[in-house]
């Protein structure tokens, strides 16, 4: 029996919620360790720590692909491919994070290369991110991947997971910076304002009826442990003395946790694809032509 | 130019799926793997329920997402319109597959039997490991349509050149041809008729005609 509701693609799973985990967590640290390195914190950590998750989205998606041997062909369609555009900007971002971190590093001699390297990793990271974003709106077989609400919510929750790993390194292995603090605090409430946003308008401009139930059913998780509880631990890092950064750490850490949380329900489990429709039936014979449908949608829209 | 395309008569179809077998079995497509399926759709609300039997398959669009998305370059559209796939250079990414919405790439990593255990003599014979862990989809028989260029035969109307559900649909409801030919017997028939193509809004162009009525607008 063929099916004719949107089901459950199986083309793209956890591996692939990992490249967009980690690449864009990475990115988001890489972007902010730059703003991080100008305000006096140490780069090399966070760099290390970017290109370390970068790598790890990108095995995941080497596991993934069907031929892995084959995967230098990745490179082929740059012209309209974002997946191509990412590994392109990855070959780039790698090896020059790798060279922040070295001239950033107490070990190199010429310090004034520092910034420069910083800067340029940092926009590269910006492009990686975009292309992350991207490569799910060009997806559009998958309605909740296709809708442009989910950029912003893509690029925003990569600053604020990589905001997040700035504080947890920065309170562990130095001391609280309170900007950064406030700033986390922001992206977080962006992210909030972003993926609300984005699951609004998918039900208004309409979506395959399972994934908007498992958008829904993830609200409380995202709103509260990955959203308000990490606004009021940082918030109360700020106040309490011993146990400050300890606070700080764990909200920060719910950040983190919430934004891959969020990822890897849209990308994991809330991937049902288009269905088929009938927009009218056939006149036959003496009869008229009845309406359409479309199984398994919210409502008869298709989206943008 | 040539443009290829397919329209399925829905007061036609019976949902027999002739044309499903026959696909699979010249193209040797895997269990569980079917280019061209039909669909059997129920709408309406009782008393009043019509049931509509609905081939669908590769859309083979002029503004195709898996050919936008495909970063190997494996994806093509040919110039007759045809979106062919070349097993050589695919990475089997399936990225592909979520940018198509109409559900017609599959991509199998794992050889399966009908059997299970001990493949048949046509499944030994016709077992093509380029096809593995790749994106494959119905490609409008185009080794048929490329025979036609030798021949001088016209896809569409000589068997030997046409899609192999086409000709083996038992109520004519299938047909395949050329619709940059005004002449053609697939641009006739859209001209006489009024058709839909799916999903449409999403702005893929398909090459794939629904035919749900004659038309009434005087020539």
């Amino acid at each position: 029996m063929s099916r004719i509701e949107p089901w459950h693609q199986t083309n793209w799973d956890w591996r692939a919620a990992g490249n967009f985990i980690g690449g864009g967590s990475g990115a988001g640290l890489v972007i902010l360790a730059a703003m991080a390195s100008a305000q006096g914190v140490a780069y090399w950590p966070l760099g290390v720590l970017g290109v370390i998750l970068v790598g790890v989205g990108l095995l995941c998606v080497w596991l993934e692909i069907g031929r892995p041997w084959r995967a230098m062909h990745v490179f082929y369609h740059p012209q309209t491919s974002w997946m191509t555009r990412e590994a392109f900007v990855s070959t780039w971002l790698l090896p020059a994070t790798i060279l922040a971190v070295v001239t950033a590093g107490p070990f190199w001699p010429v310090a004034s290369l520092a910034m420069p390297a910083i800067w340029v990793t940092a926009l590269l990271a910006a492009l990686y991110l975009y292309c992350q974003a991207q490569i799910l709106h060009a997806s559009k077989g998958i309605p909740a991947w296709r809708h442009p609400g989910l950029i912003p919510v893509i690029i925003i929750t990569g600053f604020t997971e990589g905001a997040g790993f700035i504080l947890i390194t920065t309170s562990l292995l130095a001391s609280l910076y309170v900007w950064m603090m406030v700033l986390l605090v922001v992206l977080l409430l962006g992210r909030w304002l972003a993926w609300r946003r984005y699951v609004a308008d998918l039900t208004d401009t309409g979506a395959p009826a399972k994934a908007l139930e498992i958008l829904n059913n993830a609200a409380v998780p995202i709103n509260f442990a990955g959203h308000l509880a990490p606004v009021i631990l940082i918030v109360l890092g700020l106040f309490v003395g011993p146990l400050g950064p300890w606070l700080v750490v764990t909200g920060a850490l719910l950040a983190v946790l919430g934004g891959w949380w969020m990822k890897f329900v849209v990308i994991a489990r809330a991937a049902f694809n288009q269905g088929f429709a009938l927009p009218l039936t056939p006149v036959r014979g003496a009869g008229n032509s009845g309406t359409g449908d479309k199984p398994g949608w919210n409502k008869g829209g298709d989206g943008p | 130019m040539t443009r290829y395309v397919m329209a399925a008569d829905l007061r036609r179809c019976v949902g027999c799926q002739t044309c499903t077998a026959a696909c699979k079995l010249a193209n040797a497509t895997p269990p569980g793997v079917q280019w061209r399926q039909v669909l059997d759709m129920e709408t309406g609300t009782y008393p009043q329920v019509q049931r509509t039997f609905v081939p669908v398959g590769c859309m083979h669009c002029a503004n195709p997402p898996c050919e936008h998305v495909c970063p190997s370059t494996a994806t093509k559209i040919r110039p007759d319109g045809i979106v062919e796939i070349d097993y050589d250079l695919c990475i089997g990414c399936g990225y592909c597959a979520v940018a198509c919405p109409y559900q017609a790439r599959h991509i199998v990593h794992k050889r399966d039997l009908a059997y299970e255990k001990e493949a048949m003599a046509h499944e030994e014979a016709r077992f093509d490991d380029k096809r593995m862990s790749v994106a494959m989809k119905c490609n409008f028989c185009q080794d048929r349509i490329d025979q036609a260029k030798e021949t001088g035969q016209t896809p569409g109307v000589d068997p030997e050149v046409t899609p192999a559900c086409v000709n083996s649909c038992i109520a004519d409801a299938l047909t395949f041809g050329d619709r940059d030919d005004p002449d053609s017997n697939v641009s006739r028939l859209l001209a006489e008729n009024q058709t839909f193509r799916m999903h449409e809004e999403l702005g893929t162009d398909p090459g794939f005609y629904y035919i749900w009525d004659k038309n009434h607008e005087p020539d």
